[in-house]
């Protein structure tokens, strides 16, 4: 019995720490509408900065604990002044695109600096126990618990005693109410950020010395988990943040000790989805509730799209497929070939996110289930690789809209989160599962690509394979554009209670596109995989899905000729300059905050 | 005016819709004829739109029943509703920004698509949306030339707002001036071909010159026979146009009947003044009212 003594405490340190992020988030979804993604930055910022003060100047816990939290508030400033200031005005998710961005140059920054090895955040307290009962319980445990609770008081006392703290919730309440009562409604907002941030970052700090290790890659994580509690809890609901962080801790604590390490991600992300469907508000949200309109919206930006004429989109096709003639240089065909694959990728999304709306996060995972599916179907059952590929894009295109069906009632932010959440699943899924998908070993030995029997062994033959599926997908896809469907897709997008009024069911269009996109983005899986010969649950990372938003946004949403060019750009430049592998995504961070901020519209303008 | 012994086109009976404390709606009951012009007006917050999200299945009532050509409709979906033939426009204009006049239009007629939306009994109907998938991507001349039908339909709904839209077919909605974007609005649910017609303030915001066009182009639709409910602040507009008003305050109907009638109903009159106010015997008729 000591066992679940020990579950149960270490569920509510955890939960604490987990706490200490979602509170953060909620006060910031609070004041700004905004559920921000680089909150985990924060996190692995605060932990880092402890890991320096401690190892460098080995500063008492205190102090590591005072450094920790300032550097997160200055942080929490710098974003707030980057990411959420000037896109005041924009689409609501605009800002949410934005700290991603800001997420990915901050995690590389400190992965450049300190190298992606995990470091040992070392701390007096991690030998100290107490024995209590027939459990022990640690001094670090103890202090997290009173940090957590501390904090919290703080929190309560400042929302409820101090005039800033009645300035921050009126700005909760109603943002323009507050700004005309004369309420400095953007002093508000940094307020809230410093303090958001440096609870973000001592919670960093907190878990590092928990576990004795940081390293750059908690980033994300640390993101999910913290929204994860804080949905759970109630978006924007402080008090239920701190509850719903605490039953998040003690449902992965209790996970762990019933099925093994491994699974304890996906329960948090099931039970994510599982409230964002059932229970939008939260678990402790008092009545239904429609959610508040700055909710709905997508991130389409009004323009007047540049006009191509099919004759010269031909000649555009016909001159890449003589490409391999003129210029038979192996390096530049493999470049391009991958810039199709992810021009596949870039059909896919930028008809389910922009031509329907659907701002999917999590699209990598239907590049795994693509890939996967053709490995295994080569592999176990001996099918024919081109047949194999078909069928990827086929079982994508159902399981993929199967599992994101049930979210489609959900809007704006919150389908966000929930693609995100279906996305970190399936990639747990096909961790654990491992007699399907021999789990983390990863399937090597997937055949390579062959048409009819005849292997596809030189460059330019795989390069014109690869060319052939997109130039045929994105034919396919104007015309779909052109057709009754292609407006009644983004009729849908631009407003869903219009669209049902006039007869359009929106389950049935939603699926249908998310279908169609999902098929493309399987067959690029599957192409992939073969192309790879191995693959593993990590080959289609979550990068991979904010990679092929860029490339959308790039080239403007909904825009297929864009998605082509976004992904020749993304894809192709960084190899031509030969920038190494570690700045690419840095790049590509930035490239997408600065879309965001001074190019919403893309290159070639939103469809 | 139909004869009020023919079966309700509209048949609205102790409709409710409470929102916590507050009885938006009121059990109320309305009945609207075919070929009627019937208009709601009453102070704001009187429980008008709701009245319309609750017909429109915007949202679901608490009590109540709505049934139009004798079949009950209560808590419809939006979409069955559009399919049954009721269009409605929104109070303050919902038209597809980044879509194009016409293909705004388009999608009004969306139900009447019936070449690319097979409809097959229930279990064929789950394969309906990939035979709409494939229809759409093959376009066989059935199609074809149902959507070029529907075109030139639209085309003759937009020449009913003259010259203020046929030049711009092609511009996407969010680049039209307000006026026009609630001409369009009034286009899309034309093309719905609908049976009933609800107005939620088609006149709002608009100037003097714009709102006398909208009503010569509203009583061309009472005289083209179409049933039409109409909500609207503007009562001289009202007056003329209806065959019966209906009056709320406070989620009750206070009066019912001919504009003439309403307008002098001392009832009416309280509503929109208060409580006597003035306490003069002859007390303002309801325009010169409501214009203070």
């Amino acid at each position: 019995m000591a066992s679940w003594f020990d579950y149960t405490l270490n569920g509510i340190i955890i939960g604490n720490i987990y706490a200490l992020l979602a509170v953060g988030l909620a006060l910031i979804f609070g004041v700004s509408r905004l559920i921000n993604f680089a909150h985990g930055s924060v996190y692995v910022v605060g932990a880092y900065a402890g890991f320096v003060a401690v190892t460098q100047f080995g500063t008492p816990l205190p102090f590591t604990i005072l450094i920790a939290v300032a550097v997160g508030a200055l942080l929490g400033l710098g974003i707030e002044r980057f990411g959420l200031r000037p896109l005041q005005g924009y689409a609501h998710i605009a800002p949410l695109l934005a700290t991603i961005g800001i997420s990915f140059v901050l995690d590389q920054v400190v992965q450049l600096t300190f190298s992606p090895d995990p470091r040992a955040l070392p701390s007096e307290l991690q030998q100290q126990r107490f024995q209590i009962g027939s459990g022990t319980i640690g001094a670090l445990d103890l202090l997290i618990a009173a940090i957590g609770l501390a904090s919290a008081g703080l929190l309560y006392a400042f929302l409820r005693f101090t005039r800033l703290g009645w300035a921050v919730r009126a700005t909760a309440q109603d943002r323009d109410a507050a700004q005309q009562m004369g309420v400095n409604v953007d002093a508000i907002n940094r307020t809230v950020f410093a303090i958001a941030s440096g609870l973000g970052a001592l919670s960093g700090l907190l878990v590092g010395m928990y576990y004795n290790y940081i390293d750059p890659a908690m980033s994300f994580q640390a993101t999910l988990k913290g929204v994860v509690a804080q949905v759970v809890g109630g978006v924007g609901n402080v008090p239920g943040a701190i509850a719903g962080s605490l039953l998040l801790g003690l449902v992965e604590s209790y996970g762990i000790a019933l099925f093994g390490t491994s699974y304890r991600n996906l329960f948090a992300f099931i039970l994510l989805v599982a409230v964002l469907v059932l229970r939008p508000n939260g678990l402790f949200a008092s009545r239904r509730q429609t959610p508040p309109e700055p909710m709905t919206g997508t991130f389409i930006a009004p323009s007047k799209p540049l006009h191509i004429p099919y004759g010269a989109l031909a000649a555009l096709a016909v001159a890449a497929a003589l490409l391999p003639v003129i210029l038979p240089n192996p390096y530049v065909l493999q470049t391009l070939t991958n810039a199709w694959l992810y021009g596949l990728l870039g059909l896919s999304l930028t008809l389910i996110a922009g031509t329907v709306g659907l701002i999917s996060l999590g699209h990598a995972a239907l590049l795994a289930i693509g890939g996967y599916a053709s490995a295994l179907l080569s592999i176990n059952l001996g099918v024919p690789v081109g047949v194999s590929i078909l069928s990827a894009g086929l079982i994508a295109a159902v399981i993929g809209t199967a599992l994101v069906f049930p979210s489609f009632r959900l809007r704006g932010h919150y389908l966000s989160i929930a693609t995100l959440a279906i996305g970190e699943i399936v990639s747990l899924v096909i961790l654990n599962w491992e007699s399907l998908t021999r789990g983390p070993i990863g399937i090597s030995g997937i055949p390579p690509l062959s048409i009819f029997g005849i292997e596809l062994d030189t460059d330019r033959s795989i390069y014109w394979f690869a060319l052939a599926i997109l130039v045929v997908l994105a034919a396919l896809q104007f015309r779909l554009l052109s057709s009754h469907l292609g407006r009644v897709l983004r009729a849908v997008r631009d407003d869903d209670v219009a669209a049902r009024s006039y007869g359009i069911g929106l389950d049935r269009y939603k699926a249908l596109a998310f279908a169609v996109g999902s098929f493309a983005a399987g067959v690029s899986g599957g192409v992939t995989s073969h192309l790879y010969s191995y693959i593993n649950h990590e080959t289609f990372n979550s990068q991979l899905s904010i990679l092929a938003l860029t490339i959308v946004i790039l080239g403007g949403m909904g825009n297929v000729t864009g998605a082509i060019l976004g992904s020749v750009l993304l894809v192709g430049l960084p190899e031509v300059f030969r920038v190494a592998a570690e700045y690419r995504v840095l790049i590509y961070g930035l490239v997408l905050l600065l879309l965001i901020r001074f190019r919403p519209q893309g290159l070639l303008g939103t469809v | 005016m139909s004869g009020a012994s023919s079966l309700p086109l509209l048949e609205v009976r102790g409709l409710t819709r409470r929102f916590g404390g507050l009885t938006a709606v009121a059990s109320v009951d309305l009945d609207l004829a075919d070929g009627e012009f019937l208009s709601i007006i009453g102070p704001n917050g009187a429980g008008k739109t709701t009245l319309f999200n609750l017909v429109t299945g915007l949202d679901d009532p608490d009590a109540g029943t709505v049934r139009f050509g004798g079949r009950d409709i209560t808590r419809f979906s939006p979409e069955r509703l559009a399919a049954v033939g009721i269009a409605r426009t929104f109070q303050h204009g919902r038209v597809f920004a980044n879509l194009s006049v016409m293909d705004n239009v388009l999608v009004g007629a969306h139900v009447r698509f019936k070449a690319v939306r097979p409809a097959w009994p229930f279990p064929l109907s789950l394969l309906s949306p990939f035979a709409e998938l494939a229809l759409a991507l093959i376009r066989p001349g059935s199609v074809a030339t149902e959507e070029k039908l529907m075109r030139e339909e639209a085309l003759q709904i937009l020449s009913r707002f003259g010259e203020r839209l046929l030049p711009r077919l092609d511009h996407p909605a969010y680049s039209l001036s307000y006026a026009n974007r609630r001409r369009v609005e009034i286009g899309r649910a034309l093309a719905l071909g609908p049976r009933l017609l609800l107005l939620d303030e088609p006149t709002a915001g608009m100037n003097q010159t714009e709102t006398a066009e909208m009503q010569s182009l509203i009583g061309d639709l009472k005289r083209s026979g179409l049933s039409i409910l109409l909500i609207e602040h503007k009562l001289d507009m009202v007056m003329q146009l209806s065959d019966r008003v209906v009056v709320m305050d406070e989620g009750s109907v206070i009066a019912n009947g001919k504009p003439n009638d309403v307008r002098n109903d001392p009832a009416v009159i309280e509503a929109y003044l208060g409580h006597r106010r003035g306490g003069k015997a002859d007390a303002p008729s309801l325009p010169q009212a409501a214009a203070e």
